[in-house]
């Protein structure tokens, strides 16, 4: 009984504490027109509506982060005329999206301290390189992150979240067709002076569904049956096509 | 209309796809070879990882040789003797293959190695048959007779000698067991069936007949090319059926009408077309290894990792 009473004081803490907080996080809701990317046979990339309301007043922030990935960045030399992979270096955690969305450009809306604080903006997500000594790293780093910006799962939208009114924002996430599969998150800030006042953060999943998931499933649960079925379903549908050119 | 390739993990053109195995699989069709010398590249080029390009070339293969190899069983073109013994060899090469290229492909250099797998053969077997076929139209024209069945070669005088009736030949296994071990070796390497190096080897090294080769070598194909799907989906999981079946919706297709046409051209016309082709793929790949890339850094996410 002692120990049920503890606990609802300590679910309730948050709550009590709150509104002792100048401008808190009720001052901001937001949320996604959708939690969950369906990866099917007709998909080539997705497009998420984000939307929210705040109080009047301070520049509103969206951060979207895709699941961390192990990312090797190969770099090629010319040897004997030939261009040959030679040094290699390994990022850890390097996020599979990123996308920052901003009413308008970041290095006005707050300090770099403040930005680097909250990793917001490519240049300050960490990305260290292992396998290559840290002046080699930094081109390593500089060709991942042009990469990633190239293929579309880095992206940089300074002026892309649009006021309705005083309160009302929204913004358009876009979304690759090679987007990783795996848990997302949505950050959203407002800052007001420079100062973050308000943040939310809400999930987003990526899935492969239907035939895509059972076809890759199969493949990397029980690799020799998919191997044997391929053949068959091969064999199958050479024959078949034999077959009806035969009668025609 | 695009398609979301499910072990290829990208989203790409349906048409484009069915193109593709449509102009590649008349050619199939039309010269005996698998396609994959074409294919692979090709769906390198859209972007497509060379791993997964040539474990799902290997297995749509399977199924452009089973139209093309049931057509010319009909005709009665197959030496199943030949056959059997090349694929003997084959399925020890294409095993040995498969490994090798797991390694080089841990090691980060199995796109360079397809590459120039692809430039030194195809250059070498281009230049070999465009030579020949040329000197034979030219002497064909001067003379109009044949010349003899085919060559006596050293390796007349190698043990185990077999008679291969269709074939018209009595000669050692050897040579047949070596030249599929071979070619099932670069089967597995560069997602080929590895006709463009078996139809040649046929003609020149064991000195079958024009008329079977073509048949028998389709005929091999298909077991080696079976070996190397199921390989490669083990080891790699690099075998998208999808886009194999897309790929296949095409070549059937193509690989029937290229057949019918290949029946009406004379066979060093035929050669002489195929050298044609296969110098124009080594050009652009040779090219495309020694050109400045866009970027020197190559980037691949790692699967499974933090």
């Amino acid at each position: 009984m002692l120990a049920r009473s503890g606990l609802i004081c300590l679910l309730l803490a948050p709550v009590l504490i709150s509104p002792l907080r100048p401008a808190a996080a009720q001052d901001l809701v937001a949320d996604l027109s959708s939690h969950l990317i369906a990866i099917t046979s007709s998909y080539a990339g997705a497009e998420l509506l984000l939307f929210g309301a705040r109080e009047e007043g301070g520049d509103v922030i969206v951060v979207v982060r895709g699941p961390p990935q192990r990312v090797l960045v190969r770099q090629k030399r010319r040897i004997g005329g030939i261009w040959i992979n030679r040094d290699s270096a390994t990022f850890v955690k390097v996020p599979g999206y990123y996308a920052v969305h901003a009413n308008r450009i970041l290095a006005d809306i707050a300090s770099a301290r403040v930005l680097a604080r909250q990793r917001i903006g490519v240049e300050n997500l960490i990305l260290e390189a292992e396998g290559v000594d840290p002046l080699e790293a930094v081109l390593f780093r500089e060709a991942l992150i042009r990469n990633h910006q190239k293929q579309g799962f880095f992206r940089e939208e300074e002026g892309k979240v649009a006021f309705l009114g005083n309160r009302l924002f929204r913004t358009k996430v876009q979304f690759p067709a090679k987007t990783p599969v795996g848990s997302y998150t949505a950050e959203i800030y407002v800052v007001r002076d420079g100062h973050i006042v308000g943040a939310q953060m809400t999930p987003l999943f990526v899935r492969k569904t239907g035939l895509e998931r059972a076809v890759f499933d199969f493949a990397h649960s029980q690799p020799a049956t998919y191997g044997l079925a391929a053949i068959l379903i091969a064999l199958a549908a050479g024959w078949l096509a034999g077959a009806v050119f035969r009668k025609v | 209309m695009q398609i979301y390739l499910p072990i290829a993990e990208m989203s790409v053109s349906i048409f484009l796809l069915l193109g593709m195995g449509a102009g590649v699989g008349f050619l199939s069709g039309m010269f005996g070879v698998g396609g994959g010398f074409l294919m692979t590249p090709l769906l390198i080029f859209i972007g497509v990882p060379p791993a997964v390009a040539v474990g799902t070339e290997a297995n749509q293969i399977i199924a452009a040789s089973v139209s093309g190899a049931l057509a010319h069983w009909r005709r009665g073109n197959v030496d199943l003797r030949m056959g059997g013994v090349l694929l003997v060899g084959g399925a020890v090469g294409s095993t040995l293959g498969a490994w090798v290229f797991k390694e080089l492909r841990q090691l980060g250099q199995i796109d360079l190695v397809i590459s120039l797998a692809f430039v030194v053969f195809l250059g070498t077997i281009g230049a070999l048959m465009a030579v020949e076929s040329t000197r034979t139209l030219m002497r064909r024209r001067r003379s109009g007779n044949l010349g003899k069945a085919h060559q006596h070669h050293w390796m007349h005088g190698l043990p185990f000698k077999m008679r291969f009736h269709k074939s018209r030949l009595y000669i050692s296994v050897i040579m047949p067991l070596i030249v599929g071990a071979v070619v099932g070796f670069l089967a597995a390497i560069m997602g080929v069936g590895g006709g463009f190096i078996m139809v040649p080897a046929m003609i020149y090294l064991i000195g079958m007949p024009t008329s079977v080769v073509v048949g028998t070598s389709l005929f091999q194909i298909i077991f080696v090319t079976a070996n190397v799907t199921l390989l490669h989906s083990i080891n790699n999981q690099t075998v998208d059926v999808m886009l194999a079946m897309l790929l296949l919706a095409g070549a059937v297709v193509g690989a029937q009408v290229g057949t019918r046409v290949g029946a009406l051209l004379r066979g060093e016309q035929l050669r002489g077309l195929l050298a044609l082709l296969v110098l124009a793929v080594c050009a652009k790949l040779a090219f495309d290894l020694v050109v400045t890339p866009d970027d020197l850094y190559t980037v691949l996410p790692l699967r499974g990792g933090e």
